[in-house]
Order: structure tokens, then C-alpha cells, then sequence
């Protein structure tokens, strides 16, 4: 293709500023600057647990927006992503002298609870940070391979595999839920303290997460945007819209399909590690169908084929989540239902679609002359044909 | 797992659990009768499907407690009335639905799914205001309640036998509906070939309307049903609605009697491993095995052969 004047630079992520770049810009000057300076430390927490769901919504446009697969599993990455984080968190705070109470001492206290008198073989390896890191990202992008290997391999996709995957979120939840001590059941692995003995519950350190966590948000949002722009991101839009074109052309289908689904399933998985961090504990109601269908709506509201946007949507959600279930408990389950209708029925590309629809154009005309420079938040982002929305 | 028992016992036991196996089935099998007509016709994911019984289940309550403030002699009959009642109040929503929503999402059977899952969240929502959030039962006819005793070891209840008496009488109503009546003909018709089924006359949007309807009625018989044997709260729709999935998918989405047979295996596995080993583990081997099979066979157990 020759380059016009009109064409969107392609390839080089940080040769000049265009529409995308300028959009993170905003976003990560609001995260990193705006948002400290004006939210008292409680609040800026809260914002920082929503950032942690913006991980899991980056890794759904890039699965769900851009490939077309719907997974309503992504809790379960969520989740493992947090234990695994917790798991470590819950076995420095357990050294032998601070449950020296215990009929056990040295292990968690839910194990000494429900009478485990050793740690199992697969808490073992979790005394290393090291571990649990690689274990973060690593454990739930095997599982998503094997998932996504069994599945996309059968050509088994759309609604088949948005059951399956919500059949995966029930299984984990009950099997978490059941053995209550391996994984402290219903009430999750909670009173974590320390990483690497620095305490994580003080305020200096809350700060410090929240800082972390925006940084690697920025850097989730730079690899996802890079992914998207390179060939592998035109053929995932290509085998969304026209899968047996793709197939007949030479690609094996199936093999990009796994490739973004361990991709979304990592993002997930930091998101929940993150998560964990900065809230202090994990619990199976991070992981089941309905925050997993939830983090699906995060996605949609922001526009689901809008990296940016999910980031807002996640955001905005959580924020009239928090207001509505402070102040009216009982609207917030009217609200949630409103908004997956509205999102699928009357606004289909989200807040991004919103923006392009009546912001833009108003952005672009006093800088006609830099079209590309001024093209949006998410410019890469078509409007969703209406029958390739889905299948 | 089976030290202890002497083999007089083993089998009661398993006659005992293959029984609450099979009222598991009737329910399993009446939602996912109307489920198969949803999905495996249709092709629509309604997730709110759970809710669709919850509300028969509901106005099987109402219906109970006016009856016998009202009429206390037609007590002994009310579960017939309100299984009528449930299933026209099922219906209607059901059609109002497919007019308001479904029908303008044929084509994003994914999209459906988060618009159906919406709508479930504001029916419990609207369940949970008006009936609260505590858990309500019906009060039994007489003749429903006790049991019978088979053998010295086994006893059957009443209730569970009368649901699964229904069961087997809707199931049949269903099949004769669908494969020997002008009516489902015509359903079928649609469901394999719009356009031609339009071009021959067949008037394919009411024919939708109806057919949702009709799923959604069976839906709130099954909740009508379901008083029988539980209690009702206002989230007791999302528990069923994966294992329901499941078991309509495992089936073999086109195939009636794919969903009864794949209905049956799933119930009685759950519930004879459940004696043995605790309810959670019990459930989380059956979903599992469930899962496992359908990657290894996503067509499910009944393949329907039709030209695509």
C-alpha cells in the first residue's frame, strides 16, 4: 500500500505522535498525575483495585474486540493470577514465629484450621517471589493454551466457547470453594502483610502499588497496541470477519487464536497479582461467572474494539458501581442489567464509538490540516459492521 | 470409597441416590427442554433463562398462598392451576422479550447472550424487591407429601415421584408439539431455512415469537415444578443455568432426545458420586468429565444431519 498524506502511520509505534500515542499520553498523565493529586489516599486505592480490571478488559478487546472470541472466563486468569500472588504473600506472613500459636506453626492459618498438618506439594515452590512471579503470568497462559489448544484445534468457537469457558469459571470457583484447606474456601486467602518484609497495608505503600500498577497498565496498554498494529493484529480482525477466508489463505486459524487468548489470559492474570497487592487479599468471588460475565461489560462499555476505551469503561463502571451500591444497593442490579442491554442494543462500540461518533469530528476540524495527528483516542478502531458484531 | 458398606446396602444406596438422581433429572430436564428449544432451534443463548423459571416458580407461591386463603377446598388442585398460570406468565414475558430484544439480535448470538444476562440481573432484581431476598416454599397438598416405602431399606417420596410423572407427561406434550403438530412443522421449517420457510408462506417472525414463548413457558412449568422439591429464592435461576447449558450443549444442541439422555447421565453421576464423596468434589468431576468430553466431542452426544 502506498502512503498518502491520509495514511496511518503503520509500524512504528514511537516515530511520531499520532492519534494512539497521544490518547496514552492523556490517559497516563490522568493516572499518573491527575488522579494522586486529587484523590486522598482511600480513593486513589479504590481507582488503583479498578485499574486492576482494566488488565483483564485490555485483554478482552484484544480477544473479544479484535479476534472475535468471547471468553466469560476471564476471571478464572484473574484469579490464579492473584493467588498465585497470594499464595507467596500468605507464606511470608506465616513464618514459624508469627503463628507460633498454631498446633502447626509454619503454615497458613486455614490450613491449621481445617487440620492440615503439612504444607501441600503444590504450596511448596511458593517461598520464592521469583516463583510466583513467572507462576503468575506462566500458570494461566498454560491453561489457556490447553483450553484454547482442545478447542480452537475441534474449530469449536462463538457461543460454544463462551459456555465452556463460564463451565470452567463454576468449576474453579466450587473446586476453590470445597477444599477449603488448600485454598481457604469461600473467604479466600486473606491478612497478607509483607513482601519481602516490606509491609504492603501502610499508606506509603498503597501509593507506591498504585504507582507501580498505572506504569504497568501503560506498559499492558503499549504491548496490546503494538500486537494490534503488527500483522498478527490485521490477521485476528481478518479471521474475526471472515474466518475461512483467513483459512484458505494459509493461516492456520487455530494458532492465532490460542496465541490471543494466552495473551488476554496473562494481561488477566498480572491484573489479578496486581490486584492482590493492593487490596490484600484474594477470594474465590474474584473468579466465578458473574465478575467474569462483569469484567466482560467493562470491556463492552468502553467500546470493544478500543484499548483506551476499556480502560475508561472500567473506570466509569466500577466508579457508578462503588457510588451506587454506597448510596442505593438495590439500583446498582438495574443499572448493571440497563447497561448490557444498552450496550449490545443501542450503543454497540461503547464510550470509544460515543466518541467518534460526536467528539471527534468537533476535535478534528480546527486541525484539519493534521488529520492523522488529531484522529482520536482509538482511531484504529472501525465501527463494528453489524453482522460480523459477534459471530 | 465403598469399605463399610455390605453389598445389601451398596445397592440400596445407589437406589436411593439413582432416585434423587432422577428428580434432579426432572428438573435438569425441564429447563433444558425449553433451553433446547431456545438454543438448539433458535440458535438464541437466553441466560436468563434461570429467571424464566424462577418467575413460575413465584407465581406458584402466589398462587398457593391465594388459594388457600381464598379457596381452601381447591387446595388439594391448586399446583394445576398455577402450573397453567406459570406457564402462560413465562410465556407472555417470554414473547415480550424476543418482540423488545431478540429479535434484533438474531445475528449476534454472542451479543444475545450479554443482552439475555442483563435481563436476568434486573428480574432478580425486580424478584428480590418485591418477594425478598429470603428463600420462600410452598406448603404441599397432603396427598403430596410422605412417602413410599419400596423396600425396608428404600423409600420413595411422593413429590419427587409426582415430579417426575410430570416430567416425563410435559416431555411427551413437547415432542408432539414440536414433531407431530402442523405448528412445529412449521417451527422446524424456520429454524432449517428461513428464507424458504418465509417464501412457502410461513409468517417466520411469529413463528419466532411463539416459539421463544413456548421455551419460556416450559421454563416457568419447570420452576412450578421445582417448588415441589426446593425452595425458591430470588438468585435460585443462576444456579441452574450453567449445568442447564451444559447439559443442552452435551446433548447435542439439535436433538430433543440428546438433552434428555445427557440431562440423565449428568444427574445421575452427580448424585450417586455425591454419597460418596463430598457435593462439591461431586460436582466439580461431573462438570469436568462434561467438559472434557464436549472438547473432544463439541458436536455433543445426538447429532442432528442437517444440510448447512
Amino acid at each position: 500500500m502506498t502512503r498518502t498524506s491520509q495514511s496511518r502511520p503503520r509500524g512504528r509505534l514511537f516515530g511520531r505522535i499520532d492519534g494512539d500515542v497521544a490518547g496514552i499520553l492523556l490517559l497516563a498523565a490522568l493516572l499518573i498525575v491527575v488522579l494522586p493529586l486529587g484523590l486522598d489516599i482511600f480513593r486513589l486505592n479504590m481507582v488503583g483495585k479498578y485499574l486492576t480490571y482494566a488488565f483483564v478488559a485490555l485483554g478482552l478487546v484484544l480477544c473479544w474486540g479484535s479476534a472475535g472470541i468471547l471468553s466469560l472466563g476471564q476471571g478464572i486468569f484473574f484469579g490464579i493470577g492473584g493467588y498465585c500472588m497470594a499464595m507467596f504473600l500468605k507464606l511470608e506472613a506465616s513464618s514459624p514465629e508469627a503463628t507460633k500459636i498454631q498446633s502447626t506453626p509454619g503454615i497458613p492459618d486455614f490450613m491449621d484450621w481445617n487440620q492440615l498438618k503439612a504444607l501441600p506439594w503444590f504450596w511448596e515452590p511458593f517461598h520464592s517471589l521469583t516463583f510466583a512471579t513467572v507462576a503468575v503470568v506462566a500458570v494461566p497462559a498454560l491453561l489457556a493454551f490447553i483450553v484454547g489448544l482442545a478447542m480452537f484445534k475441534r474449530r469449536v468457537g462463538g457461543v460454544y466457547f463462551a459456555i465452556i469457558t463460564q463451565a470452567f469459571a463454576a468449576i474453579l470457583t466450587i473446586l476453590i470453594v470445597g477444599q477449603q484447606g488448600y485454598t481457604g474456601g469461600i473467604n479466600g486467602i486473606t491478612d497478607l502483610r509483607t513482601l519481602k518484609g516490606w509491609d504492603i497495608r501502610t499508606d506509603e505503600a498503597k501509593l507506591v502499588l498504585y504507582f507501580v500498577n498505572a506504569a504497568l497498565l501503560i506498559g499492558c496498554i503499549l504491548l496490546c497496541l503494538y500486537v494490534r498494529r503488527s500483522k498478527l493484529g490485521r490477521i485476528l480482525v481478518a479471521l474475526r470477519d471472515k474466518e475461512d477466508r483467513v483459512r484458505f489463505s494459509g493461516y492456520d486459524v487455530a494458532n492465532f487464536k490460542i496465541f490471543v487468548f494466552c495473551f488476554a489470559a496473562a494481561l488477566s492474570a498480572v491484573g489479578g497479582a496486581m490486584f492482590t497487592l493492593q487490596v490484600g487479599f484474594m477470594s474465590p468471588s474474584f473468579v466465578g461467572i458473574v465478575p467474569s460475565i462483569e469484567m466482560v461489560i467493562y470491556c463492552a462499555v468502553g467500546g470493544r474494539l478500543s484499548l483506551l476505551g476499556a480502560v475508561y469503561g472500567t473506570l466509569l463502571v466500577n466508579w457508578a458501581k462503588t457510588m451506587l451500591s454506597e448510596s442505593f444497593p438495590e439500583l446498582w442490579l438495574f443499572a448493571m442489567g440497563a447497561l448490557f442491554i444498552g450496550v449490545v442494543m443501542v450503543f454497540p462500540n461503547g464510550l470509544a464509538g460515543l466518541y467518534q461518533q460526536f467528539i471527534a469530528p468537533r476535535l478534528r476540524r480546527p486541525v484539519a490540516g493534521r488529520a492523522d495527528a488529531a484522529a482520536g483516542v482509538d482511531a484504529g478502531a472501525p465501527i463494528i459492521p453489524p453482522h460480523t458484531a459477534a459471530d | 470409597m465403598f469399605e463399610g458398606y455390605s453389598l445389601a446396602e451398596l445397592g440400596s444406596i445407589f437406589a436411593m441416590q439413582g432416585f434423587a438422581g432422577l428428580i434432579l433429572f426432572s428438573v435438569f430436564v425441564l429447563m433444558a427442554l425449553g433451553l433446547a428449544i431456545i438454543f438448539g432451534q433458535m440458535g438464541v443463548i437466553n441466560m436468563a433463562h434461570g429467571e424464566f423459571m424462577i418467575l413460575g416458580a413465584y407465581v406458584t407461591y402466589l398462587c398457593s398462598n391465594f388459594i388457600s386463603s381464598t379457596a381452601p377446598a381447591l387446595f388439594p388442585a391448586y399446583f394445576f392451576i398455577a402450573m397453567a398460570l406459570a406457564f402462560l406468565a413465562s410465556g407472555a414475558l417470554g414473547m415480550l422479550v424476543e418482540w423488545a430484544m431478540i429479535r434484533f439480535l438474531y445475528r449476534r448470538p454472542l451479543d444475545t447472550l450479554l443482552a439475555t444476562w442483563g435481563l436476568s440481573l434486573i428480574l432478580q432484581q425486580i424478584f428480590r424487591s418485591v418477594f425478598g431476598a429470603r428463600e420462600v416454599g410452598v406448603v404441599l397438598p397432603d396427598w403430596l407429601m410422605g412417602s413410599v416405602a419400596v423396600t425396608d431399606t428404600i423409600e420413595v417420596p411422593i413429590n419427587g415421584l409426582f415430579v417426575m410423572g410430570l416430567t416425563i407427561a410435559i416431555t411427551i406434550v413437547i415432542y408432539a408439539v414440536m414433531f407431530r403438530s402442523r405448528w412445529g412443522q412449521g417451527v422446524r421449517a424456520v429454524m432449517q431455512n428461513r428464507v424458504m420457510a418465509g417464501a412457502v408462506g410461513i409468517n417466520t417472525e411469529k413463528v419466532d415469537r411463539y416459539t421463544f414463548g413456548l421455551g419460556c413457558g416450559i421454563a416457568g412449568v419447570a420452576g412450578s415444578a421445582f417448588t415441589m422439591v426446593g425452595s425458591t429464592g430470588p438468585t435460585s435461576g443462576q444456579l441452574y443455568i450453567v449445568d442447564t447449558f451444559l447439559v443442552v450443549v452435551f446433548g447435542g444442541a439439535q436433538s430433543l432426545i440428546g438433552t434428555i439422555a445427557s440431562a440423565f447421565t449428568i444427574s445421575q453421576a452427580q448424585s450417586t458420586m455425591e454419597f460418596f464423596l463430598s457435593g462439591s468434589t461431586a460436582k466439580v468431576l461431573t462438570l469436568l468429565t462434561v467438559v472434557v468430553i464436549l472438547m473432544l466431542r463439541p458436536q455433543g452426544l445426538f447429532v442432528l444431519k442437517v444440510r448447512r
